[in-house]
């Protein structure tokens, strides 16, 4: 047993059911008992989606612990392929599953018999897998499913093409991050084949092989897709995430060498410093006289791979900033972090402890953190800025309006991002020197400067329960109260009384 | 789909196949923690447990929250590691760092399913440690959302005190004045002269205002309370002296607790309808007093003066329809509340009906049908969601109260909602707090009343 407040990661399933309901045409089917069903309320929440998340749940209940789920799951995968015809439809097991061992690939069995849908067990064992690595094995199980069904391949298209692998729902700025890197693509002339699993049909994944090669921007989710892709159909794939200048100009030379490799005569270096010197103003922006201040600063990284890596990269050798130490919670995957940060910062670690991790925060005392939100608010708690740069995010983080972290505009976004923590640090610290803000309370918006009321122990005491934001109104209003009726001591009852009255 | 006939006003009574969202019974830690100040709960399960508590309560987490998880391993699944061990090592490390008088160990589907004797460990490893632990099995395989607070006061109800034998009657008077008077101030109004009367415990956790709020309810019949379950602190349970004390339920999701006051307290359940509207508080109080022996004095103007209060509100609201698609038990109390004020109920959809605990409840309603001439009202339990979406399509209802999955699409199709865990987490309890409860029904009808002119109402794709 292990003492647990927070994780970075969440479960198995979880990974399983963000690609299920990724993609536009599977239903998912949870083994699982009532409540286990939260995925649909974040993907409603946080996405703010408006179509019904397509994931419902076989219950298991008492009875099934005692006769176990006999018909109910092929009676509810069966039901689900009426109701809601999709094209494939994932058994998805959770961590109730795995100790109830029933041979859930049977009932699959079974109720394809009876499906028009194609119909899967999600591979993804609670005790082995977390949220990324069940969410990488599910996005290649159904790939696969699709392309080992092919008796041939289709012919490459006629144009340079690619997909875009790992696109997903729930992922940090994913959707932003889809648009920016189409527009890129578009940009260097090349077409999108098919973006997956985000908004793509199963159907349409016999045509990934169309593509001239594979785009693989985020290292926690693709990669395995993308290597079984590159054996099957021999597409090569560009594993480099195009996160600030200079990792997007190497993203862009990689593509220049597959397409130089299958004879297209491209050459992209005027378009990399074109885009460079104009349309990003991050290289432009750290040479600006005012992020001098910037020069040496301390920071703190931590977030999952694909963020924290880039990050360190981004200010350790575009902005000038310190980092005292860079650290990543994809333990399964922490060598290649190692690699990837070797050099970039001073101490790198790999823990999904986030006590740990806040410890070390306190103890590196930087002056901005860029983490995840737990991060954030770990900042709040020491008085250290944090800009968030990766999952596990709250809904501020779903922005509606246009915020990429990849691509050229992306490198502005982030500009923004670390120029902002960093001056709030530096407006913070300056407030303190000079003694802050003008802390002196305003006495007009409130009758208390005149009132003659007294507020009794236990009312006091009550009127300090009430939240902040809304205490003055309610403490006017209830002197008011006591004014009219001609209370000259404010006890829980006149309060109360003014409530039903007034709505104080 | 409301059933035509309505020579009979009884409702009707339906269950489906308990396919619904809802939140697991786990999520009562989220109130309960913050409720008894001295608790440490501990959740004694998976990744899939905690997730959801982190996301679920949110900025909760990051205030260092009296709970945490026991994430099960699969060692401890396999039975390679010793429960027992395994719980003493986490316990004792919790007790340095927070000092907890009391563990509640939450057990979860996992612990059902390897079957994990947390009642037998528990007190074993009390004694060993010295810290009360009890145990409530508020799983998903069981139970819904709030039934989880059901369970663990129900394991709490077993610890309540007995009282001190040699005490005179004049101690054992103060002794109860000093508890109502926490902290020893003298009221600041006449005081109301009290009653003698049987000893009343309620039970049900509310926020400290409205258990202020519904204790000053009850002195101003004269009625005495002399305590809380649950209470601030775990050391002032309060006292139950078997066959003598009067218990009475604050919520509708309370009936394993109020069996467990009866049989094994050998408590006097008081059967009333829950104090949720101004109908419901006095038909709550009236019973009360009934059951005590008080007559019940004003009570009538009191109502009436709440109802005055709410025209505004009940004017807008008369004659709109509501759906509840049914997740926290509340749902018979507030269709009864809604219905009085003029709404037509379509469908109760709720977790789990118990006709006996909320008898009282449904008597009400069956009589607050018949005075507003509203049709039986419809109570689903364990209800279908699919089956329902299409029901609500086509009965189109002015408001449906729903949890958070459907909200969002529902509104996507023009059709306005309500989050119905708000009305777990806001204070609806008494007279004072009835206006609140309409100015959440209001809201999603109001906001969309003033977004009217934007044009816009659905906003998917029309296949």
């Amino acid at each position: 047993m292990k003492l647990a407040y927070w994780m970075y990661a969440g479960p198995a399933h979880i990974g399983t059911l963000r690609i299920a309901s990724s993609f536009k045409d599977v239903h998912a089917i949870m083994h699982a008992p009532l409540g286990d069903d939260y995925f649909n309320v974040m993907r409603s929440m946080l996405e703010r989606e408006r179509e019904f998340t397509p994931v419902t749940a076989s219950i298991v209940d008492r009875k099934v612990l005692g006769r176990g789920s006999q018909d109910k799951v092929v009676t509810n995968i069966v039901r689900k392929d009426q109701e809601e015809a999709p094209s494939l439809i994932v058994l998805t097991p959770t961590c109730t599953s795995a100790i109830l061992q029933e041979d859930l690939q049977n009932f699959v069995a079974r109720a394809q018999e009876q499906a028009k849908a194609d119909v899967i067990l999600a591979d993804a064992n609670h005790y082995r897998f977390n949220e990324l690595t069940a969410a990488e094995k599910t996005f290649h199980q159904i790939v696969s499913h699709y392309i080992d069904k092919l008796k041939e391949m289709p012919p490459r298209s006629e144009r340079p093409s690619a997909n875009i692998l790992g696109m997903s729902t729930l992922g940090f700025h994913n959707s932003h991050d889809c648009k920016e890197l189409k527009r890129l693509l578009a940009d260097l002339g090349v077409e999108v084949n098919l973006v997956a699993p985000e908004g793509c049909s199963v159907n349409d994944l016999k045509d990934l092989p169309r593509a001239w090669f594979n785009v693989v921007p985020y290292r926690e989710l693709g990669r395995q897709t993308a290597e079984y892709l590159q054996e099957k159909c021999d597409q090569p794939f560009v594993d480099i995430t195009p996160m600030g200048v200079m990792q997007t100009a190497k993203f862009i030379r990689a593509i220049q060498k597959i397409l130089n490799g299958k004879s297209v005569a491209a050459d992209f270096e005027p378009f990399i410093k074109e885009q460079t010197l104009h349309v990003s103003q991050a290289t432009w922006f750290a040479r600006s006289i005012d992020c001098q201040n910037l020069q040496g600063k301390r920071a703190v990284v931590y977030g999952d791979n694909t963020h924290a890596a880039a990050m360190t990269r981004i200010l350790t050798k575009e902005i000038g900033a310190h980092v005292v130490w860079a650290g990543t919670y994809c333990k399964y995957d922490g060598d290649w972090f190692r690699n990837e940060v070797q050099g970039l910062c001073d101490e790198v670690i790999i823990s999904d402890d986030h006590t740990y991790i806040g410890d070390r925060i306190a103890q590196a005392e930087p002056s901005a953190i860029f983490g995840t939100q737990m991060e954030r608010h770990i900042g709040k708690r020491l008085d250290i800025p944090c800009g968030v740069i990766s999952s596990p995010i709250h809904i501020q983080n779903f922005p509606v309006g246009y915020r990429p972290f990849l691509g050229y505009e992306g490198t502005n976004q982030i500009a923004d991002l670390v120029y902002n923590s960093f001056t709030l640090g530096m407006e913070d610290h300056l407030l303190e020197v000079f003694g802050g803000h003008d802390t002196k309370e305003v006495l007009t918006k409130t009758l208390t400067a005149s009132s003659e009321l007294n507020w009794d122990e236990a009312a006091s005491k009550e009127l300090g329960k009430i939240p902040g934001f809304v205490r003055g109104k309610v403490k006017r209003n209830t002197e008011k109260y006591a004014r009219d009726t001609g209370a000259s001591t404010i006890t829980l009852e006149v309060m109360y009384a003014a409530k039903e009255a007034v709505g104080a | 789909m409301v059933p035509e006939s309505t020579t009979l006003s009884s409702p009707t009574f339906e269950c489906e196949t308990g396919n619904y969202h809802t939140f697991c019974p786990i999520s009562c830690v989220a109130w309960l923690y913050q409720k008894i100040e001295d608790s440490f709960f501990l959740v004694i399960g998976t990744k899939t447990c905690g997730y959801f508590l982190q996301n679920a309560l949110g900025v909760m987490i990051f205030a260092e929250p009296r709970y945490a998880m026991a994430e099960l391993e699969e060692g401890d699944v396999n039975a390679k590691l010793n429960a027992y061990d395994e719980l003493r090592r986490l316990c004792l490390q919790v007790k340095k760092d927070r000092n907890p008088s009391v563990f509640v160990w939450i057990g979860t589907c996992t612990t059902e399913i390897i079957k994990m004797d947390l009642e037998g460990i528990a007190p074993k490893l009390e004694d060993e440690i010295g810290v009360p632990i009890v145990v409530a099995r508020a799983n998903g395989l069981d139970y819904a959302f709030t039934q989880g607070e059901d369970t663990v006061l129900a394991a709490m109800a077993s610890r309540c005190p007995k009282p001190q034998p040699q005490k005179s009657e004049e101690e054992k008077k103060s002794a109860l004045r000093s508890l109502f008077q926490l902290g020893g101030k003298k009221p600041a109004e006449a005081p109301v002269e009290t009653v003698d009367h049987k000893p009343l415990v309620l039970f049900g956790s509310l926020t400290d205002p409205v258990v202020n709020q519904l204790t000053l309810e009850l002195k101003r019949q004269g009625i005495t309370v002399s305590g809380w379950l649950p209470a601030p602190r775990y050391a002032e349970l309060p006292v139950i002296e078997e066959g003598v004390t009067y218990v009475a339920g604050v919520n509708p999701f309370l009936s394993r607790t109020a069996s467990a006051l009866q049989r094994r307290m050998r408590c006097n359940l008081i059967t009333a309808p829950f104090p949720i509207g101004p109908d419901g508080t006095r038909a709550w109080i009236e019973a009360i007093c009934r059951d005590l022996g008080v007559v019940p004095k004003g009570l009538e103007e009191r109502e009436q003066q709440i109802w005055d209060a709410l025209k505004e509100d009940m004017d807008f609201l008369k004659g709109k329809s509501v759906f509840f698609m049914g997740d926290n038990l509340l749902e018979v109390s507030m269709a009864r509340f809604l219905i009085r004020c003029g709404m037509i109920v379509h469908e109760v959809g709720i977790p789990y009906m118990d006709k006996r605990y909320q008898q009282g409840e449904l008597d009400l309603l069956d009589k607050t049908c018949q005075q507003m001439g509203h049709t039986p009202v419809r109570i689903v339990e364990k209800p279908d969601n699919y089956n329902q979406i299409q029901r609500i399509y086509e009965v189109k209802p002015d408001l449906v109260i729903t949890g958070m999955a459907h909200a969002n699409p529902l509104e996507a199709r023009g059709i306005n909602t309500k989050w119905s865990v708000e009305f777990t987490f806001a204070m609806i309890h008494g007279f004072t707090n009835a206006h609140d409860v309409l100015k959440m029904v209001r809201k999603p009808l109001d906001r969309n009343t003033s977004l009217k002119s934007l044009g816009w109402e659905k906003l998917i794709q029309e296949v």
